[in-house]
Parts: structure tokens; sequence; C-alpha cells
């Protein structure tokens, strides 16, 4: 009876696309230079709705608020990959991706300034709200995916987390279930290297993120999170293959947090201002901007003239959420059940009466 | 004598007890090198060893159920839970286990063990960053439940809770966290866990709350003709039955004031406490002032939901004139 290897296994890295703007062509996924432009759009557009959104918080005009700063190409990448039918079950950094599935940024604007209206996101869009708790919305995706099976219906589901959410038990019952179910999801890790001040290597002894898929039975790769081109052919690829039923992915986005955990926190207390600095050259929209100097698909032109398009929408919907109406107080009572029961009707009486 | 507020007290407290008793460490998210969200554990990393105030991975439960382990084998672990609402992944190990050992094991496994967190609304923050949870302790045997409202009565409750032999959750009311400097002494002392304060005595009603409200039911009284008596709570398991049932015999009327949901809130067992032991000194039916049946809302309605100042004297008001 010799000790004999059963099984062995290879993690890979994807990388596509590298700093100086030069791509990988032998891994270059098919893209036309309308979705390039796309890309590149849809990740300014996330820049200057959270550089607004950091802004409004500082004045005292929006709540606490999670920056995405440095994670575009993951958010971006991984979001522009999925069809219209796909859904997407978030944690609470992804708010570019929720503007990519068409939510206007003033029902953003709501949410992160305390407005329960701006998570009721409209029927045609298949994305689940904003989910604080970590890890626990990979669950949700999976029992969605499930259903679909269930169902025989070909869509995907795609859920977000951070790399601290791969500590929680939901993550691993997640992982668990998709594998057993052959669940059509796909899990994105936005790994940022931080869980506010705790950093990656002290989350898991694992050499990447992406290896804990073996443990469960699917595949699991590490991309590139600040290169957008990596991140949407491994999403795209990983989305293919759960329509086609054969299995989850985890894609492990190894990105950098650029700013605060959120605007409550101060980085600076926990990590060297060396290791920002490097990660600021690895900036994933200067990245692409790179390439598309290379092949004459930028101009300076064109960059203000879509910066100038922005920076007016999210003006505008900065405007469209200050000037919303306030909810009744009746509001707070309405959504707890399908239909109120007499205490709450009596509760909503008695603050009416209450007055102001 | 040094003035504190909620938060410096109750770091005073855990150095002064972690300097004296070498099987105390503290555990959870962020409380080394960033000192806690809330900047509680700040300092204790460098004062103490790695091995003794431990950033654990995100993982509530992870930290609930190591610390029962770390109990049982010997240590005093202080685990912070960062917020009240992410406190539920860890309500199994908590309840099925923490609190229960002693009596499964009978009496040979015990789990010595405190496990702290912000608790409560009013800061304006994110879902889930501002519950009021407390019954779901209350209602589970074996532990004790302590809310302190005071920078004084935080230092002495932590000291007697990291003293205690059994489990003890000790919910900090976050709103107040720096919002009351107090004159806290330097020198060791401890309040009992299981005995409430009166923090204002009176003669007309007898005013039960506890945690943040305690100030605001403070304030609501200030200018009434009414003499009201409060209670602070303080701890609400167990809790100090002698001294509620003394205080509504003398006044004979009740007013209950809590921002959890009213529907089994701690004011639904004090009223039942009340009829079963004090039926015949009731003047008026008990009022209580409490948060609705509903999720606490997001910070644009929030007010609406939490008990202020002009409820509480609507409940004054409704007793007295019965």
């Amino acid at each position: 009876m010799p000790l004999k290897i059963i099984d062995s296994f290879d993690v890979y890295h994807l990388s596509i696309l590298d700093e100086n703007g030069n791509i990988d062509k032998k891994l270059m996924p098919k893209i036309s230079e309308k979705e390039i432009f796309s890309l590149y759009e849809f990740m300014l557009l996330t820049r200057i709705f959270d550089d607004k959104a950091l802004k409004l918080q500082r004045q005292g005009r929006l709540g606490t608020y999670a920056s995405m700063l440095g994670q575009e190409a993951t958010i971006i990448g991984s979001s522009y990959a999925l069809e219209k039918k796909d859904w997407m079950f978030p944690s609470f950094r992804e708010s570019g991706a929720y503007l990519l599935r068409g939510l206007s940024p003033e029902k953003l604007f709501m949410y992160w300034g305390g407005d329960e209206r701006g998570m009721f996101i409209p029927k045609d869009q298949n994305n689940f709200p904003v989910c604080i708790p970590v890890a626990t919305q990979t669950l949700h995706a999976v029992g969605a995916a499930m259903a679909s099976n269930i169902k025989n219906e070909k869509t995907a589901f795609l859920t977000y987390f951070g790399d601290g959410a791969t500590s929680e038990g939901d993550f691993h019952e997640a992982m668990n279930f998709a594998g057993v179910f052959n669940a059509p999801v796909v899990f994105i890790c936005q790994n940022n290297q931080f869980a506010i001040s705790v950093p990656r290597e002290n989350q898991t002894k694992s050499k990447t993120i992406a290896q804990k898929a073996i443990a469960y039975g699917f595949q699991g790769i590490q991309v590139d999170g600040n290169d957008v081109f990596a991140v949407y052919k491994a999403t795209k690829d990983a989305l293919h293959k759960a329509r086609a039923k054969k299995g989850p992915t985890l894609i492990e986005c190894f990105t950098y947090r650029i700013g605060d955990h959120t605007t409550a926190d101060d980085s600076s207390k926990y990590r060297a201002k060396k290791e920002l600095e490097y990660w600021q050259k690895k900036d994933p929209i200067l990245r692409l901007r790179k390439y598309m100097q290379k092949n004459n698909l930028w101009s300076k032109n064109y960059e203000d003239k879509i910066t100038k398009k922005f920076t007016d929408l999210i003006e505008n919907s900065v405007k469209k959420y200050e000037s919303v109406k306030p909810q009744d107080k009746e509001e707070i009572f309405k959504y707890a059940y399908s239909s109120m029961p007499k205490k709450l009707k009596e509760q909503s009486d008695y603050l009416k009466e209450v007055g102001e | 004598m040094p003035k504190l507020n909620m938060v410096e007290a109750i770091n005073l407290a855990l150095k002064q007890e972690m300097s004296k008793d070498k099987s105390i460490i503290v555990l959870g998210e962020d409380v080394g090198i960033d000192g806690g969200v809330f900047r509680v554990t700040e300092g204790l990393l460098k004062k103490f060893s790695k091995s003794r105030v431990i950033d654990t991975p995100l993982s509530e439960s992870g930290i609930v159920g190591v610390s029962i382990g770390l109990a049982i084998n010997g240590l005093k672990p202080v685990a912070e839970i960062q917020f009240e609402g992410f406190m539920l992944p860890a309500f199994d190990q908590i309840v099925t286990h923490a609190a229960r050992l002693r009596n499964r094991s009978r009496g040979r496994f015990t789990v010595p063990l405190v496990i702290r967190s912000p608790y409560g609304g009013g800061i304006k923050a994110l879902e889930h960053h501002s519950e009021a949870p407390e019954t779901y302790y209350v209602h589970s045997p074996g532990l004790k439940v302590v809310i302190p409202s005071t920078p004084y009565d935080a230092k002495g409750l932590l000291i007697s809770a990291i003293r205690d032999p059994d489990p003890v959750i000790f919910f900090e009311p976050k709103k107040i966290y720096r919002a009351i400097k107090q004159e806290v002494p330097e020198k060791e002392y401890s309040i009992e866990i299981g005995k409430a304060n009166i923090v204002q005595e009176g003669t007309d009603v007898t005013l039960i709350t506890y945690g943040s409200l305690v100030r605001t039911s403070l304030r609501a009284v200030e200018n009434l003709k009414e003499s009201v008596e409060i209670i602070d709570l303080r701890t609400l398991s167990p809790l100090d039955v002698d001294l509620i049932i003394n205080s509504v015999s003398k006044t004979g009327k009740v007013v209950i004031v809590h921002e959890a949901p009213k529907t089994l809130g701690l004011s639904a067992e004090i009223s039942a406490l009340i009829n079963e032991k004090a039926l015949l000194s009731l003047q008026a039916p008990i009022e209580r002032v409490t948060g609705f049946d509903i999720t606490i809302p997001l910070p644009k309605t929030e007010h609406y939901y939490f008990p202020d100042e002009k409820r509480i004297q609507m409940a004054i008001k409704k007793v007295m004139e019965f």
C-alpha cells in the first residue's frame, strides 16, 4: 500500500493588459472597439460617481459611503459580462455595477443618503439590494441559481464579496451548495487586500483565495483585478459555463482598495503610504487609457467630452436626489408585511398623533 | 479626577483589568492596530502583546466559538463584535453553547466570557448598525445582559462583567459613546451586575429605562411639575426586580422606555413582573414608550422610530391623568 498522490491541482492567474497598456494577444478576449469604449466609459462614470459621493459625504449631504476607488476594473469588467437576464447579488462596494445595470445615480445617492426608496430596484433590472452583512448574499445567489436549474432556465447568477467575506461560514456554505447542486453561479471576490484594517494575509493562510474553490469541487481562478480585459474574460467564460450547466466558478480579482473602508474609516492608521503609492501606479482606468492611446481609440477631446457628459449626469442626479420629497411617517410601517397588521396600524396612528 | 467619555472609560477598564489579570485577552475584528472602529480598544495592542490583543479573521461565529474554547481552557476572553447587528452569525455559539455549557457539563465547564458590542441607534448609520436586539439575549437562559448609560457605570460594570464566572453580553450604547463626559476614578471599583440605579428620585411616576434613553428621559422630565423617579436598569438580565417593585409601590404609576421594538421588549417582561408583584399598587395602566415593531429605518427617517422627549412626556401625562 504505497503512499500515493490521488489528486493534484493547479491555480491559475490571468493577466492580459499590463500597466503600460500592452496586451497579451493570445489571451485577449474577442471584444469590439465599441465594447472597449463602453468599458472605459463605465469605469470613468464609476469614478466620477464615487468622487461625488465622497464629496457629498464630507459636506454632510450623504451618509456613510463605501468607495470603489481603484477597483473599477473589477466591478465593471465583471458586471459588463452579465447579460440583462442574468442576476447580480452584490455586497456594498459595487455602486458602479448598479449604474452599469441601469440603476439611476439618484437612486444610489438616495440609498447612501439613508432613504430606503433608493433600493427599490426597477423590475426590469435583475439586481438584488445592497447587502451590508458580510458574505450572507452569496447563499442567496446560490439559492436563486438552484431555482433556475429546477425551473430549467438558462440564466447565470453572479455574486460579489470581499476578501474578508471568505472567513465567514456563509461563504463556505454557499460554495459547498453551489458545488453539490451544480448551481449556475459565479463568485466574484473583490480581493482588495483589506477587511477594514485586517490585511489579506491575516484573513486566510491560503496563498490565494481562488484555490478555495478546489475544496468545493469546482474551478477557481485568480485574475489581475486592475486589468479590465482579464476580469471581463474570466467572468464572461465563467458565466457561459454556468449557463451551459457546467458548474460554478470562483474568480478572485486581485486588486487594491485605494480609499478608506468607508467614510467612517481612517486607513492611514494601519497601512503604509508607500503601499498605497505602489498601487496607485496600477490604476485600472489609466491602464486602459494607455491601451486605447496606443490603438488610436483615445483623444483629449474624447476624454473631455465624456467627462463632461458624466459630470453633468451626476450633478443632475444630485439635484434630483436633494429635491426628492421626504418619506411620510407611514412609509416606515408599510413594508414590514404584505398587509399591515392591526398593531402596526395603531403604532402608525400613534406616531401621527405625536406630531412634529 | 479625570473626565472621561464612555469609550475612554471602557478602554481604561480593559487596560486596568488586563494589567492585573494575565488571563484576560481581547479579540475581534479590527481591535488591534485599528483600536476598534470606535477606538474602544485603542492602545491595547501597544500596551499588551499580539497574543493578548488579537485581530481575528472576519467571522463572528468564529470569534465567539473560539472564545468559548479559550474560556474553557483557562483564559478570560473579552470578545468584540463590531456592531450589534452583526452578532447574529454568532448567536448560535452564544445561545447553543456559551449560555449552556455550565448546565450541560453539570458545572465542569464554564464560560467566563464577555462579549462587548456597540449597541443601538441614533448615529445615522447603514443598515444593521443601529439595532436594539437585547431581548434575544435576555430571553436566553444562562446569559447576563448589561447596558451602561454613563462612563462611570460603563467602567464599573465592565470590570464586574470580566470578573463574572458566566457569559455576559455587554452592550455599549454607541449614541452616547462620546456624548457624555464624567469624572471616572482611576482607582479600581466595580458595579454589581443585577443592580439597577435610581438616577433621580421622585414620588408621582416611576420611569424605567436604560442605555442612551436614560439621558433622554432625564431631559424629558426636567421641567415637568410631576415628581418622576427614574430607574436606570443597568443590567437587563438578571433584572433588579426588588428595586422596581419598591418604586412602583411608592408611585403607583409606571412608564417604561426603550428603543427596542415594543412586542416582547423588556417593557413586556417588566409589566408582567409588576402585575405579579405589585398589581394592587398600580393606579394606572403601565405606559410603554418604545421603538415600533419594524426594521429600524435608515437615517432619513430614523428619528420617527426613536422614543423622544415628547413621547415620554405624553406617556407621563397619560398615566397622571388616568
